[in-house]
């Protein structure tokens, strides 16, 4: 539309860059608090700019951890957050993408409870059932476990419905076609449905990365040994001691560090992530 | 509901759905009867016998005034988490709908702190509004504001709020522009041409379409705001001054790991699954109303 | 090389409808069948279940004299083109042919060798390495024949192949088909709704409706002597003019035959523009409604001037009464016109009132 074109797309601009900078504000802090000096910080002298202090403040966040508390280096967590982010989008798109399969191309005795069994399960968060959860993973021994970390925030059924929906897609005639061409159950899922669900798998293992690396009550619990931390509770820990004994450059580097790999995936594959949002949210 | 051409097969399909069924009875059902169960029971001090009490862990927990109040905070917290973030996230995704140079760069820019997981939103914000180092704090003081969210429950509050918000941006941002544009271009026209201008074309065409996903959100959001702030909050306040940010799941945490009243904590574990069921089954029913991308 | 002989064929869903209800066909080796009928005739079905994708709950499916009731679709010996083809769209051309012969733990040499001859023909070659979505609708069409072609199959099953392409694009391929058919010399069933594809393909056709045969036969035979009131409007385009032998008008011309017969069928090709009534034959005389000119030939709807009732055999057709004359394209009355057509007495077809059955004039 013609009207006042030009002025309006000038305030839009504005707008936009006015909501990237309150967006981008506090990690641009985080960045800088992480190359500056701890007594500075402390003081509440901290500079708005860059310091010098990068090379030092990262490898010893990643390598040593905080001279402090835990002492647990930071490369460690981000090595446990990275197992049991992947065994969790892993996990979860393998068992879902089966019992999808099964519950679509298969009529079988209580099919439907099944399906509603594990349709219920959307519904509620691990939260709600935390120390209830807690005892069965202590019970089965899975405690300071990468099991016990996944295991629990596998159970729940977006992926099975996306997968479901997905499948309900395609055309009959494919498995038709393929009975006709000699594949049967077995081979028709590994020949024909898996490659044509790799863009839905793929999305979805973009979304329940980024959702398992940044999972933090459940790994707070069961965690107790330091060397099983995950990132998120890491940072944490960093933090619980008194304020003046806080390393705020290394909490701060660890800050980076921990929104490094996810906000990675977003960038990178935003398309499918973007995919991947919109279809787990149905 | 299913294909009309299927396999025949009688193990296979049960070797299909074993996984997931087992990890699911295992880690979902058998700890939510638990729950349930255990809401059901007061343990003694030693914790070495239980009993059958009927509803007293509920009763209980209704005459707690410190209950109530997490409830209405909890609430309280939601709306404001979600009215905020949500529009502010509106705005953007109406500037950014426009035909704008650059606007996937804006998108881009705009959508990251999706990954930002809620204990480092809540180191954050609380590094920038530390009362006593924080970087913003220092303008909020010369400003003549006596900031310290550390002591005062209100600025906790907000501190809380704000950082939550911030976090939710870019969701309710992307969904909004996916909204947006799933409006076709001609209907703004019609109305151009009907002689609304823009603000009123925004009230009158825009917002009404875009309801269906502001509902949504809306429900979103607030389940969000349930959950997930208990990471801001256990690393902002944990949960102070006093209990003054105590929401319903960080009551949950607190209440079963500290005070060991498993009873109780069962209590609130159940109730809180009633309330996520009943939000869910409201954004169920409009389900069929949701915005395609 | 077989035949496909079908039994007493039945199927029953679960709920109780009846999609078949009893089809005794016999097509013989190397024969071109086709299986035409509106949709919802049960024509799909049937030939999904000589193909095996539908259980048969009735009678038998023999294909080359071995009951194959409860043979898999694989093993049946049989290749199939889909509506919508069915390609694989994550395989290239070359792997959606090759796909059942690997399946089949054929020796890729030989795989190989089938998959460029079937592409030879098919004017396929420089395309094997494509995706199907990088194809037109008729290369994809041409694939999904290769795919059934490359088996050497025993019988070739058709599931209305032709009906996503464009008209100009559908005649060709109907004549590739049957080019490709003959040549190859492979029993074949082909489904189909539109009565020009059938005629022009069938050595036998089929003619189903709600479930049952109408009839079957020679696709010539059946034009010139169909069996009830519905293969005489199906077959033949515009259909056949169907009117109750009672009216005066009707009834004094026909004679004896009107008594036993309560319809009488006329083509819309058999009538001639006359004063003349033939002896025998059936003059009527119409109001001309409409006229349409396609060139070669006009067509003339007219009302007859009686309240003659037309027995619709299929609703939706023409409104009671009303006519429809073919003649040559030279000739066009003014709407309004009074004319007068007639028919001799050989190109009457006379049915009992229900229309089920066909009586000699």
């Amino acid at each position: 539309m013609v009207e006042q074109e030009g002025f309006r797309r000038y305030v839009a601009h504005i707008i936009l860059w006015i909501g990237i900078a309150i967006v981008a504000f506090p990690v641009y802090i985080a960045i800088v608090a992480s190359t500056q000096d701890n007594a500075l910080i402390a003081n509440g002298q901290m500079s708005l700019l860059p310091g010098g202090h990068f090379f030092e403040v990262y490898y010893q966040t990643i390598f040593v951890g905080t001279s402090g508390s835990t002492r647990e280096p930071v490369g460690n967590m981000m090595l446990n957050s990275l197992i049991m982010a992947l065994l969790i989008a892993v996990g979860k798109i393998a068992i879902s993408i089966i019992s999808a399969y099964a519950i679509v191309y298969f009529r079988f005795p209580f099919r439907m409870p099944i399906f509603w069994i594990i349709f219920i399960t959307l519904m509620l968060p691990v939260e709600v059932r935390i120390y209830p959860t807690y005892k069965i993973v202590a019970d089965l021994h899975m405690l300071d476990s990468y099991a016990g970390l996944a295991l629990p925030l596998i159970a729940s059924a977006t992926a099975t419905l996306l997968f479901r929906q997905f499948f309900m897609t395609v055309p009959d005639e494919l498995l038709e076609a393929s009975r006709i061409d000699g594949a049967g159950p077995l081979r028709f899922f590994w020949d024909t449905l898996l490659p044509l669900s790799r863009t839905n798998m793929a999305a979805l293992f973009v979304i329940l990365f980024i959702l398992g690396w940044n999972q933090y009550l459940w790994p707070l619990l069961i965690t107790t040994r330091d060397d099983m931390q995950t990132i998120q509770v890491g940072i944490r820990k960093m933090i619980t001691t008194t304020d003046a004994l806080t390393e705020w450059p290394v909490v701060m580097a660890t800050a980076v560090l921990a929104m490094l790999p996810p906000v990675f995936v977003v960038v990178a594959m935003q398309k499918l992530f973007v995919r991947g949002l919109v279809e787990t949210e149905k | 509901m299913q294909k009309q051409a299927i396999f025949q097969s009688k193990l296979l399909p049960y070797l299909l759905v074993a996984p997931q069924l087992a990890v699911v009875l295992i880690f979902f059902y058998w700890p939510a009867l638990q729950a349930v169960i255990q809401s059901f029971l007061l343990q003694d001090a030693f914790g070495l016998s239980s009993n059958f009490v009927w509803f007293d862990n509920y009763i209980e927990l209704f005459k707690d005034p410190a209950y109530f109040e997490s409830i209405v905070r909890t609430f309280f917290f939601s709306f404001a988490i979600a009215v905020s973030s949500l529009s502010f996230a509106l705005l953007l995704a109406v500037m950014a709908d426009k035909p704008l140079r650059g606007s996937m760069l804006y998108r881009t820019l705009l959508i990251w702190p999706y990954a930002v997981a809620p204990p480092v939103v809540g180191v954050l914000w609380i590094f920038m509004l530390h009362p006593s180092l924080g970087v913003l704090a220092r303008y909020l003081r010369a400003a003549g504001i006596d900031w310290n969210p550390l002591l005062d429950s209100n600025q906790a509050a907000t501190l809380i709020i704000l950082a939550a918000a911030w976090k939710q941006i870019s969701y309710n941002f992307l969904f909004f522009l996916a909204g947006l544009q799933a409006i076709p271009k001609s209907v703004f026209e019609a109305a151009a041409i009907d002689g609304a201008r823009p603000m009123r074309r925004f009230w009158t065409v825009t917002f009404p379409l875009l309801s269906p996903t502001i509902f949504f959100l809306l429900v979103v959001n607030i389940v969000y705001a349930f959950f997930d702030t208990f990471g801001i909050i256990d690393t902002m306040t944990r949960g102070g001054p006093g209990t003054s940010t105590v929401t319903l799941v960080y009551k949950v945490y607190t209440d079963g790991l500290l005070g060991g009243n498993l009873g109780s904590s069962a209590a609130q574990s159940v109730i809180l699954m009633i309330l996520v069921i009943v939000l869910t089954g409201i954004q169920f029913r409009f389900v069929e109303r949701k915005v395609t991308y | 090389m077989a035949n496909v002989t079908l039994r007493n064929v039945r199927k029953t869903y679960t709920g109780g409808f009846e999609a078949i209800k009893g089809v005794n066909v016999d097509v013989g080796d190397g024969q071109f069948c086709v299986l035409v009928g509106p949709s919802g005739c049960g024509k799909s079905t049937l030939l999904r279940m000589v193909a095996g994708l539908e259980t048969v709950t009735g009678g038998e499916i023999d294909i080359g004299g071995k009951v194959v009731n409860q043979v898999e679709p694989a093993d049946r010996d049989i290749a199939m083109v889909f509506q919508n083809y069915a390609l694989y769209p994550h395989m290239s051309v070359f792997n959606n042919m090759a796909y059942g012969l690997r399946n089949r733990r054929m020796p890729e040499a030989e795989i190989k060798t089938r998959v460029e001859e079937a592409a030879r023909v098919l004017e396929l070659t420089s395309m094997l390495e494509r995706k199907p979505r990088q194809l037109s609708g008729g290369q994809r069409q041409r694939v999904a024949m290769g795919r059934a072609i490359v088996r050497q199959p025993k019988v070739f099953l058709f599931d209305e192949p032709l009906s996503n392409l464009d008209a100009k694009l559908r005649i060709s391929m109907r004549v590739e088909i049957r080019k490709l058919q003959r040549r190859l010399n492979v029993t074949s069933i082909y489904v189909t709704h539109d009565q020009l594809e059938a005629m022009t393909l069938a050595d036998i056709l089929v003619v189903m409706n709600g479930g049952q045969v109408e009839q079957v036969g020679n696709p010539l035979a059946i034009y010139e002597k169909p069996a009830t009131t519905f293969v005489a409007s199906f077959i033949g385009a515009p259909p056949m003019n169907l009117m109750s032998t009672h009216p005066d008008e009707i009834k004094s011309q026909l004679g004896g035959a009107a008594s036993q017969a309560g319809i009488l069928g006329i083509r819309p090709e058999d009538f001639v523009m006359t004063d003349q009534t033939p002896s025998g034959g059936v003059a009527l005389s119409l109001t001309v409604e409409a006229v349409e000119r396609v060139g070669a030939e006009t067509f003339v709807y007219g009302s007859r001037a009686q309240d003659a009732q037309r027995i619709a055999a299929t609703p939706g057709e023409l409104p009671p009464g009303e006519v429809i004359v073919r003649i040559p394209g030279t000739e066009a009355p003014a709407i309004g016109a009074k004319i007068r057509v007639a028919a001799v007495r050989n190109k009457l077809h006379l049915f009992s009132s229900d229309g089920r059955t066909r009586l000699e004039a």
